[in-house]
């Protein structure tokens, strides 16, 4: 990463939410910038805004203030149809509860995304890469909980998308899953490219990224470098 | 208030319009059961009433001339209670405000004052008996040509013309449906009734001492059979047309004929009505409570008993159904009254009695709310029957499977969101099953209804274009020679003539009989035609008699068959004659002879007593000008008029109803299809805000929802068609009377109205529904979940 260049860029975004009686800050002012091709992890206690931030990174929520760029594009000035389409073009989503159509297969729960993507991976191609080849014809409730997530990242990555976020993918699966998981995810960054952005509750996940960035009552408090990283098979649960 | 009653007003605040669209379809049951029931009961209460209140008569009788003397006779008969015997003739009137001739019926009053069918004196008095000209005529009569006691007009009374004055404007139960011969359908304009003093009228017709119309009432439980054979046999000699009771008394064969219609209208079509909607609201119900699922299970998992909980629900389903009950009970009888009046201005009543029976009320009340509380007890128990911990867990992810949809989805190559579609149809075909069926009712009904207009239309097709193809027609005072048909055509415009002779007989098969008028008519009539039972004109054949499917039925006789047809005129005589054709005829009672072959009969050269006439429309004031003088002429009836009037009434008549029906079946289609769409849209909230994560826009996601919705309305339209082709079938047996025969006849227009009245209705809910799904937030839906 000779010469980093942003995919995403914040300047002093906060977040509000107003419930009436009490404000609640779910940010005050964070700053950031996600690299291309480069893995972060997103640390930091629940409630400290980690799914509010991924949120207004990925065009599913805007900020009270504060400006989002993504390349050059400002994304805080987008209407709402230019978030849909900058979904539908550039963010791949995992969440933590897979959120796959019911009705659907594999195949066709990956389809769904290709059918309205631009230059997207075949479906079959999408789920080889996260080794669910096997599982094409396979519907949501014939899954386990991980292969259910793979089929999520399958469907995230077929648009070919220039960025990955992922909130908790891990967090409803044991270790064994989770390890798969997670290397699939950075298998898809490393072939593909794709900036990838993964929230999660495990300590030991950090030494899979390349970079760490660690939340605080909607504050970025500290930023760590992984000079070498582990893969996903050596990290400890 | 306890913490479950303040759930009750939240739930109701937040599903308020799913209650209301509920309500509605309950409503809508509810409406067209008190409806239809109330208009039927009260009008026939009303006629009743007026009838004993009037004393309108059990018998009638007509001849040429009988002497009074025999009145003593006649009264003194066991069983007749009552007797009035008047001077009745039919002839035409000069009206100021009218080119053409009008016709009257007209009557004597008995110089002590009428004891039979009393008329009711609206304005004015009734006139002096020694006062020739001084006529009451009757008060519609008046009000179309602006008659007010003290006015005057023309009348040819047997080839006289007279001026008479009004003294006084009446109603009278004998007219309850008034209109002149031909006609069918009453005309205020060109018909009225006119009565005179005894006096006035025996001088006019030269029947002095002597009565040509003869009306009894029998006393309370007495026979009529043996009176109506002994007045037969008394007037005989007197030209006696055959005696007979009020089921050949015009006006009251019409009434009847429109209160059956009513009534088939109320038992018919609100109870199958009434039981779609109950089984729609208690489905959609039903499911609306099987969403609360883990709120049940969980305040079962806090301990409130199964019947708390129950009760809860309980008290959501009797709002539905109270609010469903009133609503349909109040627009049942402001509709109710609405459809009384209009009736009640067409016949001729002098006041209503509006009496929605209580049966209506109670029956609708009570089944309207037990489908409201069936269909929730059964969401209730669905989700008690669980262990707490299962119900409150969100439901097992739904299995699918692969079958037909994957086929077909592969050989089209369908979009995903389509598949979701279909396998969502497939995967819960009960629920789709509902909003189809409730479609397809919707559809059915308006096909059901709307085909009145077709089948009126094919009807007045046949009268006026098949069968009536002649401009005018007349009718002459007494029976002439075939020279009058010469002399027809030296009038003014006159193209073409041929004679007509209506005769009037009693014709019995077997055990069936009934007194109805023949008409004989040249053989290859070209003016008027009967119409076969393919739909085409035809040439009567050259004997035997003519019969209309609907008299044979009721006769059980066929072609082939033999008929004993007595001749009420001289010679007076009993034949046997063979049954050559049925005919189609939707309107009006009358059987048909070629002229040769009942003249021959009767033994006399061919006589004619009607004359139709092909007319130079040009000519047509000119014509008038001329009946209107020429004495001999009783009636003129002109085509193009009674056409004129026909369309209007029917138009009248039918768009009330169309109107409710058309609104009852957006109202269903639209309950139904929005409560569908809301609870889908409640299940599936997280799936299709997870859909719009992946960068799908409103319109694509909501293509999954309304798409769903549009396709299974769709597909319910054909199946409508059929169910609605069924019921128009019934219908048009249930509203066929003596008098009419409703054809059953569908035009391509009316199945493509029905279909795209329930499609709109369909498309304005699930967009109705759209406009929530486009407010949905998608991040707190995906929370949701967790
Ligand atoms: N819709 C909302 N309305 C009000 N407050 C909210 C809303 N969404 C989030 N919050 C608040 O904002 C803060 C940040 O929430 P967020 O979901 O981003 O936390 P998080 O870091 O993802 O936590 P967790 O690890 O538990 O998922 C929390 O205090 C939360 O209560
Ligand atoms: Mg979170």
């Amino acid at each position: 990463m000779s010469h980093p260049r942003a995919v995403f860029r914040t300047e002093g975004i906060t977040k509000v939410y107003d419930t009436g009686a009490v404000q609640v800050h779910a940010l005050r002012g964070v700053d950031l910038a996600l690299n291309e091709g480069e893995l972060v992890v997103l640390l930091g206690a629940s409630g400290s805004g980690k799914s509010t931030l991924l949120n207004i990174l990925g065009g599913l929520d805007r900020p009270t203030a504060g400006r989002v760029f993504f390349r050059e594009r400002e994304l805080t000035r987008a209407s709402e149809a230019e978030l849909t389409r900058f979904r539908r073009d550039h963010v791949g989503f995992v969440f933590q509860f897979y959120n796959l159509v019911p009705s659907l297969t594999a195949r066709e729960n990956v389809a769904l995304v290709t059918e309205i993507a631009r230059a997207p991976l075949r479906p079959e191609e999408a789920l080889a890469r996260v080794g669910l080849a096997h599982r094409l014809d396979h519907f949501p409730a014939e899954l386990s909980g991980g292969e259910q997530q793979r089929v999520a990242i399958a469907r995230a990555i077929a648009k070919r998308p220039e960025v990955l976020l992922c909130d908790e993918p891990t967090g409803a699966l044991d270790s064994a899953a989770g390890v798969q998981v997670l290397e699939a995810l950075v298998a898809v960054n490393e072939e593909m490219g794709a900036a990838t952005a993964i929230i999660t509750h495990n300590q030991a996940t950090r030494r899979i990224a390349h970079r760490v960035l660690v939340l605080a009552d909607g504050r970025l408090v500290r930023e760590e470098v992984n000079d070498t990283r582990l893969a996903p098979a050596e990290v400890h649960w | 208030m306890a913490p479950l009653d303040r759930k009750l007003w939240r739930d109701l605040r937040r599903l308020w319009a799913q209650v209301l669209a509920i309500a509605v379809v309950l409503a809508c049951g509810v409406m067209v059961l008190v409806l239809a029931q109330g208009a039927h009961r009260s009008l026939l209460e009303t006629r009743e009433a007026y009838y004993e209140r009037n004393r309108f008569a059990d018998l009638f009788a007509q001849a040429t001339r009988a002497p009074r003397a025999l009145l003593p006779e006649i009264a003194a008969l066991p069983g007749v209670a009552q007797v009035e015997a008047r001077i009745a003739a039919t002839v035409l009137l000069d009206m100021p405000d009218m080119v053409e001739p009008a016709m009257a019926r007209v009557l004597s009053l008995p110089p002590g004052g009428a004891v039979l069918n009393l008329p009711v004196l609206r304005q004015g008095r009734l006139p002096d008996p020694d006062r020739p000209e001084e006529v009451a005529v009757s008060e519609n009569f008046a009000a179309a040509h602006g008659l007010v006691p003290g006015d005057g007009f023309r009348a040819l009374l047997d080839g006289q013309i007279r001026t008479l004055r009004v003294t006084g404007l009446l109603l009278s139960p004998e007219f309850i449906y008034a209109f002149g011969p031909d006609t069918m359908m009453p005309d205020d304009r060109r018909f009225g009734i006119v009565w005179m003093g005894e006096a006035a009228a025996a001088s006019a017709f030269d029947l002095q001492g002597a009565f040509n119309d003869l009306t009894l009432r029998l006393a309370a439980g007495a026979d009529a059979a043996p009176v109506l054979a002994a007045l037969d046999r008394l007037l005989e000699p007197y030209g006696g047309t055959g005696a007979h009771g009020r089921d050949r008394q015009i006006s009251h064969v019409f009434l009847e004929s429109e209160l059956s219609q009513l009534e088939a209208m109320a038992v018919i079509l609100p109870p199958v009505f009434f039981v779609i909607s109950a089984f729609l609201v208690n489905m959609v119900l039903g499911r609306m409570i099987a969403l609360e699922r883990p709120v049940i299970g969980l305040l079962k998992a806090v301990g409130y008993p199964t019947r708390a909980i129950a009760l809860h629900y309980l008290k959501l389903a009797a709002l539905v159904g109270v609010a469903g009950v009133a609503l349909g009970w109040a627009a049942g009888i402001l509709l109710g009254q609405g459809l009384t009046a209009l009736y009640a201005g067409f016949f001729r009543f002098p006041w209503l009695i509006y009496a929605p029976g209580a049966a209506a009320f109670a029956v609708s009340g009570m089944i309207g709310l037990a489908t409201t509380v069936a269909g929730a007890l059964r969401g209730v128990f669905a989700a008690v029957r669980l262990p707490p911990a299962v119900a409150m867990a969100p439901p097992a992810p739904p299995r699918f499977s692969r079958g037909l949809v994957d086929v077909l989805g592969r050989a089209l190559a369908l979009r995903q969101t389509t598949m979701m579609i279909l396998r969502s149809i497939t995967r819960w075909p009960g629920r789709a099953a509902v909003t189809l069926f409730g479609v397809v009712a919707a559809v059915a009904m308006l096909v059901s209804t709307l085909f009145t207009f077709d089948a009126m239309q094919a009807m007045i097709d046949e009268v006026f274009s098949l069968g009536n193809r002649q401009q005018v027609t007349l009718a002459l005072a007494r029976p002439g020679g075939l020279g009058a048909v010469e002399e027809a055509l030296a009038l003014p415009g006159v193209l073409a003539a041929e004679g007509a002779f209506g005769v009037p007989v009693r014709i019995s098969h077997g055990s069936h009989g009934r007194l109805i008028a023949l008409e004989a008519r040249p053989e290859a009539s070209a003016l008027v035609r009967v119409i076969d039972a393919g739909g085409r004109p035809a040439s009567l054949p050259p004997d035997g008699v003519v019969l209309s499917e609907g008299i044979a039925r009721d006769l059980g006789v066929r072609p082939g068959d033999r008929l004993t047809v007595e001749l009420l005129a001289p010679p007076r005589e009993v034949h046997d004659l063979p049954v050559t054709a049925v005919i189609r005829q939707s309107l009006g009672q009358q059987i048909y002879m070629a002229e040769q072959a009942l003249f021959a009969l009767m033994r006399r050269p061919p006589q004619v007593n009607r004359l139709n006439l092909l007319v130079d429309p040009l000519e047509l004031p000119a014509l008038h000008a001329q009946v209107k003088a020429t004495p001999g002429l009783a009636g003129i009836t002109v085509w193009s008029d009674v056409r004129a009037k026909f369309d209007a009434t029917l138009e009248q008549n039918l768009s009330m109803m169309t109107v409710i029906y058309a609104a009852l079946g957006i109202l269903m289609t639209a309950g139904v299809v929005y409560n569908a769409a809301r609870i889908q849209l409640a299940e599936r909230a997280h799936e299709l805000a997870s859909l719009r994560v992946l960068g799908f826009s409103r319109g694509e996601v909501a293509y999954v929802l309304v798409g769903e919705i549009m396709l299974l309305a769709v597909a319910a339209i054909p199946l409508g068609w059929l169910l609605g082709r069924a019921v128009a079938g019934v219908v048009a047996r249930g509203f066929s009377t003596e008098m009419v025969t409703i054809p059953l006849v569908i035009l391509p227009p009316t199945y493509a109205t029905a279909g795209l009245i329930a499609l709109g209705a369909a498309l304005g809910a699930a967009l109705a529904v759209r406009r929530r799904l486009d407010a949905i937030d998608i991040v707190s839906a995906l929370k949701a979940r967790e």
